[in-house]
């Protein structure tokens, strides 16, 4: 009863707040037109979503360059849309599997699994349903691209954050636990601020990946219609159909300016911001830097129009009047038998799931259909395979090079995060007009496009491999004259082995997932089409055949988990276990 | 003092505690602890890792829930239970909240009303000597200061009792000596506003420096293996003679029952290997021998004279002195370490020689040396996985014993050249990589 109170005496009295406020700064002038500019911006580009779907047959998209900054805003707030999402999604569940042992038991996994399942194949199911959903109308549509993006993004945040979660150090635990945190408490003081920095780096990288879908996702065919949302992505489309080479060029300008401008206004400041929770004791030397982090930093006026909203969101918290805070023992015991049932009652639907998946299998396809998607996996193994060896060999010298010399690191790093960034896709055509133009194959020269976006993963790890050698390792081998294929031995690949294994993993994983749309690519009427198991799915797709689109996402699945288990995980084991230098 | 030092503030009954979920692998921690704590006086929990200490110290912080037995806080007067509040050897500061907001934060969980929160915490800050570095991150501050925000968080909640886990380990040896007079000024002057504290340390000479009661603990399993008055007056010196009488009968207290299982020669072969060996590195050894043997000890020190000399504690001393006497290279008895004919002759070896010594002490005395190099010797190919040890140790004590005393042997083995060891393949062999 007495809390309304409280809540009111943090809404000042605006004179008092005119007084208490300070001078505005030029930063506090800056600081706004870049939020008002924000704000029209997603208040423009949201426009539409909620009309009739025939509105965009009546005005379709086109080539049309003064258009192309409207497509540009329309993509990416489709993808921050499926960010929020994400990241609704990531609070939600990998919290649920946190706290609950039961839930956990069902999440850790799927989670795992939905990492390395390539989400490109499930476009057509999902596309299917939402415009169910909401029938004739563009938000349909809308949402299931965003979806597409979503199924992009998820599983990587949510792991994150759930490994995050659980390792927790164990000090600050008992330090909530003492004191008898709420859990919503708990949440905002602890966990949510400890996941933050793995959380962002995640977020980035997913970001990464969703602007690959996004491209993929704007232009839809469901049955014999197509449809296009205004976007890059069906710009790009439409670009291919009409064989517009100037529009594309147009495309990839637009794609680096909207990716430098997130990369500038939304990621930096982030990362800079986020440092502040990394878990360490000391200061580091070098913190990451962002001019728009600096300039929100520096205005003065904005701060004192938030704090009332600060103070406000404070006093609510203490709604419900002093407590006595228990300390909250660790659950131990006790639990330990109760999942048994549990395990039961997961294992039956699983075997009920399998009887399904079966079923279904053995209606509509034959033997015959599972050899061959396996055969045409093994194609598109031995094509990722010697592809990432490839890129192996180019950039680990490189990256190497680079990363001894920190003036080039430096510069060189954003320089590779951002061709990571930067949705490949929208270079493919090049690829092509150069393949019909020269009559090559293209079973041998489709192959370079799948690894064409995800290689910079390798260079940019490793740039941070060696750059993370440590000095005095460097001076004991240049003292006793340790030279070439001996230094690469003794010093370069132990030192960069760690990095490149993520940096190769994260690429073998995202080159499995281009393969669907890098296998089969067109150019106006010409169609290329290599072997492979990438090809299968595209072409069922294309179909509309799904027992055999699930028959090739299955398949691929097995494949990337496969070779994570078998290869990249016990490789990484080994350079956890022997190569760490700390 | 006498007549409010009598009130019970918690009392612990019966504490017993076990880990590990299966059946076998139950590792009892704390076996059937009594234990009452009064107002007015701090009390030390000493003994070495493992022996249970910081178990109790959590169950009595309700970060714990035992496996059986209760820790019944005593209400006072007007029917309130006492409250209890923690310092952390790691500090454990958010640091992503500044000095004041790690201090507010017990508050902040008792919805305290921010004006009153600010002007407490403040107050704290204060008390605690760190006024001016409200606003600091705790990375911004030295170790010695960092603690201070973890005193000032624990006291701001007005906790009865003060619950503190080895505060001063993690701190150089002038900080941890200046906090702790700070600490003891403040206790005495009656400034905080507890009424109790309990402190768990490996280090003697802190025990002895602080408390009003020390209770030793023994190891597997942890319980309460003497209780001993402290009726120095404050400030205490640590030159005084008492002091160093007190530190001493500790030292003997803690010694004479040392090695859980005394071995002696004529024991059927294998059955030793049940003993859990500690982890200690060679150097260390033959480091302590050189100590002894040298002046000003001759061959005889006491354990607290070493502990100075070395600048070691409890937990890095003991491990060390029990492999010298496992190996006969010394008796420990009543605090003293006494330094056997063969200890002697190794002090005045060569590298080489007393690398042989070590290898024919280690296959003589420890068992499980002689049970590895047997099963090699008998094999044909003289190779036997590790595995096959470990699981042999784990039936008789926790997988993470089992991996620590193997970890033990594999080194003294390696180092004596008794037999080899490949990491990669998890495997003893009687080849030395040449």
């Amino acid at each position: 009863m007495q809390t309304l109170p409280l809540i009111a005496r943090s809404v000042r009295p605006v004179s008092r707040l005119w007084r208490d406020t300070p001078a505005p700064s030029w930063a506090d002038a800056i600081a706004f037109l870049i939020l008002a500019g924000v704000a029209i911006l997603v208040i423009s580009g949201a426009d539409g979503i909620a009309q009739p779907l025939a509105r965009l047959q009546l005005s379709p998209v086109t080539l049309d360059p003064a258009n192309l900054p409207v497509y540009a805003l329309r993509t990416t707030l489709r993808m921050f849309a499926a960010l929020f999402a994400s990241l609704a999604f990531t609070f939600l569940v990998a919290t649920l599997a946190a706290k609950s042992r039961r839930a956990g038991l069902v999440i850790v996994p799927a989670l795992d699994i939905l990492q390395s399942v390539p989400i490109l194949g499930f476009l057509t199911f999902t596309v299917t349903l939402f415009m169910g959903l909401f029938p004739g109308r563009q938000i349909g549509v809308e949402l299931a691209a965003i979806f597409a993006i979503f199924t992009s993004q998820a599983w990587n945040m949510a792991f994150s954050f759930y490994q995050s979660l659980r390792t927790i150090p164990s000090d600050l635990d008992e330090v909530s636990r003492g004191f008898g945190l709420s859990p919503a408490r708990r949440f905002f003081r602890l966990e949510l601020p400890f996941a933050t920095p793995a959380l962002v780096w995640n977020t980035m990288m997913s970001m990464s990946g969703g602007w690959f879908f996004v491209v993929a996702a704007e232009a839809i065919s469901v049955g014999d219609t197509r449809i296009m949302l205004p976007g890059i992505g069906s710009w790009l489309a439409l670009a291919i159909d009409r064989e517009d080479f100037r529009a594309i060029g147009w495309a990839v300008a637009a794609m680096a300016v909207v990716i430098l401008l997130y990369d500038q206004f939304v990621f930096r400041p982030v990362v800079a911001w986020a440092d502040r929770f990394r878990f360490e004791q000391t200061a580091s030397a070098d913190r990451p830097r962002s001019w728009v982090y600096d300039l929100f930093r520096r205005t003065r006026l904005l701060p004192s129009l938030v704090r009332p909203v600060i103070v406000a969101i404070g006093r609510l918290a203490l709604i419900g009047g002093r407590k006595v805070a228990r300390p909250r023992p660790a659950r131990t015991g006790g639990e330990a038998r109760a999942p048994v049932l549990w395990i039961l009652l997961v294992t039956a639907m699983a075997l009920g799931a399998a009887w399904l998946v079966w079923r279904y299998v053995s209606r509509n396809l034959e033997a015959g259909d599972i050899a061959m998607a396996l055969g045409l996996g093994l194609v598109t193994l031995v094509r990722v395979m010697v592809l990432i060896a490839l890129a192996s060999l180019i950039w680990v010298p490189i990256g190497v090079w680079i990363g001894l010399r920190p003036a080039w690191a430096e510069r060189l790093q954003p320089v590779a995060q951002f061709l990571a960034a930067f949705p490949a896709n929208v270079l493919f055509p090049f690829a092509v007009m150069a393949i019909v133009h020269w009559k090559l194959s293209p079973d041998i020269w489709l192959s370079p496009l799948m690894v064409l976006g995800t290689q910079w993963y390798i260079l940019f790890n490793v740039i941070a491999g060696a750059s993370a050698i440590p000095n005095d390792l460097r001076e004991a081998a240049g003292m006793f004259g340790v030279k070439r294929w001996l230094w690469w031995r003794t010093v370069g690949l132990p030192g960069i082995f760690p990095y490149y294994v993520t940096g190769a993993l994260t690429a073998s994983g995202g080159s499995w997932n281009a393969s669907i749309v890098a296998e089969v690519v067109s150019w106006g009427r010409q169609r290329l089409e290599a072997t492979g198991l990438g090809a299968y799915i595209a072409d069922a797709t294309a179909r509309g055949d799904y027992p055999r689109v699930m028959l090739g996402i299955a398949v691929m699945s097995l494949f990337v988990i496969s070779v994570n288990r078998l290869l990249w995980r016990p490789l990484y084991t080994f350079s956890e276990r022997r190569l760490r230098l700390a | 003092m006498l007549t409010v030092a009598n009130r019970p503030l918690v009392t612990v009954e019966g504490l017993s505690h076990h880990y590990g979920k299966g059946h076998g692998s139950q590792m009892l921690v704390l076996d059937k602890v009594d234990l009452t704590l009064r107002e007015n006086e701090v009390v030390g929990l000493l003994g070495r890792s493992g022996s249970g200490k910081s178990t109790l110290l959590r169950t009595i912080a309700g970060l714990i829930s035992p496996s059986a037995g209760k820790v019944r806080f005593e209400p006072d007067g007007q029917g309130a239970e006492p409250t209890v509040s923690m310092v952390f050897q790691t500090f454990a500061l958010f640091p992503w909240l500044t000095v004041l907001q790690n201090v507010e934060l017990g508050l902040e969980a008792q919805k305290v009303p921010i004006e009153e929160r600010r002007t407490r915490a403040l107050a704290a800050i204060d008390l605690i000597g760190l006024d001016g570095f409200e606003n600091a991150y705790p990375k911004e501050l030295s170790g010695g200061m960092r603690q201070r925000v973890g005193l000032a968080r624990a006291l701001v909640v007005n906790p009865s009792l003060l619950l503190m886990d080895e505060p001063f380990s993690a701190l150089d040896v002038l900080t941890a000596e200046t906090l702790r007079t700070d600490l003891l000024d403040l206790w005495s002057e009656g400034r905080m506003p507890i009424k109790s504290i309990l402190i768990v340390t490996h280090n003697i000479e802190e025990a002895v420096l602080m408390c009003d009661r020390i209770l030793v603990f023994a190891s597997n399993p942890g319980r309460v293996a003497s209780e001993i008055q402290v009726d120095l007056p404050q400030p205490r010196d640590r030159l005084d003679p008492a002091f160093r009488a007190l530190v001493d009968d500790i030292y003997a207290l803690m010694t004479a029952r040392a090695p859980a299982t005394p071995l002696r020669d004529g024991l059927f072969p294998g059955t030793g290997i049940t003993t859990v060996l500690p982890v200690v590195s060679t150097n260390a050894m033959a480091g302590l021998i050189e100590e002894v043997d040298g002046p000003p000890f001759d061959g005889e020190a006491s354990m607290a004279d070493l502990a100075d000399s070395l600048q070691l504690e409890v937990d890095e001393l003991f491990p060390i002195a029990e492999l010298i006497q496992l190996l006969r290279f010394a008796d420990l008895s009543r605090g003293d370490v006494l330094l056997t004919p063969a200890g002697r002759l190794y002090a005045a070896a060569e590298v080489d020689e007393r690398k042989a010594m070590f290898a024919q002490a280690l296959l003589a005395h420890v068992p499980l040396a002689q049970h590895i190099r047997r099963v090699l010797d008998e094999r044909e190919s003289h190779v036997a996985p590790a595995r096959r040890f470990r699981d042999e140790l784990e039936d008789h004590m926790s997988p993470d014993y089992a991996e620590q005393t193997l970890r033990a042997v594999t080194h003294w083995g390696r180092y004596a050249e008794v037999f080899a060891y490949d990491e990669d393949r998890d495997l003893f062999s009687l080849e030395n990589p040449s």
